[in-house]
């Protein structure tokens, strides 16, 4: 039992901390929040710069290999500046997505690119009714010719529109929910047929819808083999939740620390409002659904690359409800303690709670991993 | 990052699962893993068997018999005690009073004392709390006059669990009732329970049990060797005493066992003719739980490890506590609701010892509703959930 961190873990935390807390200012954020995209490249250059999207590559690809725990410790600190780029979706999610299909000829031609952070290299999985259910896919891919043709739809895609290429998942053989017939298929944007969508959510991210109608690929744009994409969705879905709740567990800690300022400054009736006793007691339970948030990040980061499948699943599930509750409850009393300025835009507090709203309704809310985590008999 | 046991823990879980199996007695497992109480006897019976292994005192130091082990061995051994059903420890002699006299006491209280306590012969309990003393414990009354080489002990404690068995009592006393400050003129006395002048009035709970009592002091005479530390300086003893009442508090291991309980009596009884487990209301309750409790430990490991490194239980202890506290009412309450109205019969079949069976209904429903009431304590002692959310406050958010 050990819960340091190595040397070179801290360091990753220590630089990424210094890059949020110098380089993404609130205003800079704000300005980038109102730029056509939604997000900066240049920001994106200096994360890149700083390794951060070659993290999650293997090193036979130009990347560094690092694991989960390093994930967190980067999610951490891109939750406390509330970082808008596509670290998440194109330095964690696609990489882990990639590393488990076992397609040399596909990592060979994407790895490189995704380690500079020049492409941006999106997963579309979700669809409208998937809830977090990694097998829920009624996309199809229909054999044609020498190739495929898609049709189907999906939702919230996160930086869905800063794809230069989509790694889509479609049904090849199959019911909507079956593990066994889903297919990841490479597929450019731009391809005749298909309509990207794009807006911002109310957390300040951007994501897409992707429509597909018809689109043609080539046999080749098939990544792994047809039919068996699940397992490699799912164990992508784990690394993906360990992320988010890292991401919360920084935000949280912010949260915490800015409301307990902010209650020794503000007065009312001639004393500081962190003198009442029951916003200490609030104050205080914040702190405890924090404390077991971080124990649970710390568990989703260990078990989320897991061999024994039930363990993981749970350990995973148990984590994001832990988190998604905690992250409600700190959100919540946050704004509730911060009174009106709590409402305003015009302070961080209120994009902290954005984020940690969307972070619950994102992967499966907590209803579903409640769900899941039953389903899931124990090791 | 590791959150695995390595070779060394996980050989000394297996020494620990091996001398449990061999010498856990079964009747005493048997009671407890049934949710029902164990006599006094009981405990003092597992004590000399642990003390004869040399694990009498898992918590002290070596120098004093203990076992000497890091408090990584220390959560691995209630872990696994919890699970096989051996009786909790008591704390009252191993974790409270002990810890003051080794750090407060002079070398022939601890000569007279320790080597006693840990072999189980003396029982002790807790004089603390008063009628008009409970969170507020620094406003006690309890009067101590010097006269000579003795005080002279008048006043009344409360809430002071299994007396009735004891054969010492550790008690803070006024010692100065003109001290500038409350705190400032309190002693720690240790007191010889058969001393003429102490009355043991039980108080009978809300669960049918004589737990706790009232203790009347009326002249006691007490002699002045068996005041612990300084005279007046006894607030100092109680404060560390209760940074040591918190460890182990957050129970993970008691509730482990609880949980798989909960989950046993859930599979047996049925609604809409399907077992209860599989109720979708129902079974997410029990995830609730058993989730919350998957973070207390986790949360319960990361003290342990702060606590190996700084060699003293933080205020992250209260964090434990709370929680704890919350997870285990929470599984007296989700068995009770398991059984439904069978929870409410009350009493046993016979009153003949080691009846296990309930006057109606299972004999695992027996016992809930009693327990569910009981527990209803947790929150409240040991430092009620709302001091500890004040302790949070203070010592953490700094307020």
């Amino acid at each position: 039992m050990d819960f340091n961190f190595t040397e070179e873990q801290q360091l990753l935390a220590d630089t990424v901390r210094r890059f949020v807390r110098e380089g993404y200012s609130f205003e800079h954020r704000r300005e980038i929040l109102k730029s056509a995209d939604g997000w900066s490249r240049d920001s994106w250059n200096e994360l890149a710069g700083l390794g951060l999207t070659a993290l999650n590559v293997p090193e036979a690809h130009g990347g560094l290999n690092a694991g989960p725990v390093d994930t967190m410790l980067v999610m951490n600190a891109l939750g406390e500046g509330l970082v808008v780029e596509p670290f998440l979706a194109a330095a964690v999610v696609t990489p882990a997505l990639l590393s488990r299909l076992n397609d040399e000829k596909a990592a060979a031609d994407l790895f490189p690119g995704i380690a500079t952070g020049e492409r941006i290299v999106i997963f579309a999985h979700q669809e409208p009714g998937t809830r977090g259910e990694t097998s829920h896919v009624t996309t199809r891919a229909e054999k044609s010719g020498d190739g495929y043709v898609i049709d189907g739809y999906k939702n919230v895609v996160s930086h869905g529109g800063a794809a230069d290429e989509l790694l889509v998942s479609a049904r090849t053989s199959g019911k909507p929910t079956d593990a066994d017939g889903i297919s990841i298929f490479r597929v450019d944007p731009k391809a005749t047929g298909v309509a990207v969508k794009t807006y911002k959510t109310i957390d300040g991210q951007t994501a897409a819808d992707v429509e597909l109608k018809g689109v043609k690929v080539p046999a080749s744009s098939l990544v792994g083999a047809a039919g068996k994409a699940h397992s490699a969705i799912e164990g992508t879905y784990e690394v993906a939740i360990s992320a988010l709740c890292a991401e919360a567990v920084g935000i949280m800690k912010a949260v915490n620390a800015t409301t307990l300022e902010y209650t020794k400054s503000r007065k009312q009736f001639g004393v500081p409002i962190a003198k009442f006793q029951v916003l200490q007691h609030r104050m205080a339970d914040m702190f405890l659904h924090s404390e077991q948030a971080l124990s649970m990040s710390y568990l989703a980061a260990i078990k989320c690359t897991d061999p024994d499948r039930n363990e993981r699943v749970r350990s995973l599930s148990a984590a994001k409800v832990v988190v998604g509750q905690s992250a409600r409850f700190v959100g919540q009393q946050a704004i509730q303690l911060h009174g009106g300025m709590g409402m305003t835009d015009e302070l961080m507090v209120s994009h902290h709670f954005k984020r940690l709203t969307a972070i619950d309704l994102t992967l499966g809310d907590t209803d579903f991993h409640t769900q899941r985590f039953i389903a899931t008999p124990a090791g | 990052m590791d959150l695995n046991f390595n070779a060394e823990e996980l050989a000394f879980r297996e020494e620990v699962r091996t001398f449990l199996r061999e010498k856990l007695p079964a009747d005493i497992a048997k009671q407890i893993k049934s949710g029902l109480p164990i006599r006094a006897q009981d405990y003092t019976r597992w004590q000399k068997i642990l003390h004869e292994r040399g694990w009498g005192a898992p918590s002290w130091p070596k120098q004093f018999g203990g076992t000497g082990w890091g408090p990584v061995q220390l959560h691995i051994y209630d872990e696994e005690a919890a699970a096989a059903g051996a009786p909790r420890t008591i704390p009252f002699g191993l974790k409270m009073v002990a810890p003051v006299i080794m750090a407060f006491g002079n070398p022939a209280q601890q000569q007279r004392f320790l080597p006693r306590i840990l072999s189980g012969e003396d029982w002790w309990c807790q004089g603390y709390s008063e009628p008009g003393a409970g969170s507020d414990l620094a406003s006690l009354k309890t009067r101590a006059e010097r006269q000579g080489d003795h005080y002279i002990v008048n006043g009344q404690k409360t809430w002071n669990t299994l007396g009735q068995h004891a054969d010492w009592i550790f008690c803070l006393v006024r010692s100065d009732p003109n001290a500038p400050k409350q705190q400032q003129g309190i002693s720690f006395l240790l007191i010889d329970m058969k001393t003429p002048g102490i009355t043991v009035r039980p108080i009978i709970t809300m669960d049918g049990a004589h737990e706790v009592n009232e203790v009347w002091f009326e002249n006691v005479k007490v002699p002045v060797e068996n005041r612990v530390g300084e005279e007046n300086k006894g607030w100092t003893y109680a404060k560390f005493l209760l940074g040591h009442e918190r460890t182990n508090i957050a129970g993970v291991g008691a509730s482990k066992r609880e949980l798989e309980r909960l989950k046993a009596i859930a599979s047996k009884e049925l609604k809409n003719g399907k077992p209860l487990i599989e109720d979708p209301l129902f079974a997410s309750r029990v995830a609730q739980v058993e989730i919350d409790l998957i973070a207390l430990e986790i949360t319960n490991l990361r003290a342990l490890a702060q606590e190996a490194e700084k060699h003293a239980p933080g205020p992250e202890a209260s964090v434990l506590k709370i929680k704890g506290t919350e997870i285990q009412q929470a599984l007296t309450e989700l068995m009770m609701y398991a059984v439904g109205p069978y929870a409410l019969p009350f009493g046993r079949a016979s009153s003949e010892e080691g009846d296990l069976r309930t006057v109606a209904g299972p004999d695992y429903a027996g016992p809930l509703a009693a327990t569910y009431c009981n527990f209803r304590k947790v929150t409240i002692y040991g430092g009620s959930n709302e001091i500890q959310r004040n302790i949070i406050s203070q010592m953490i958010l700094g307020l």
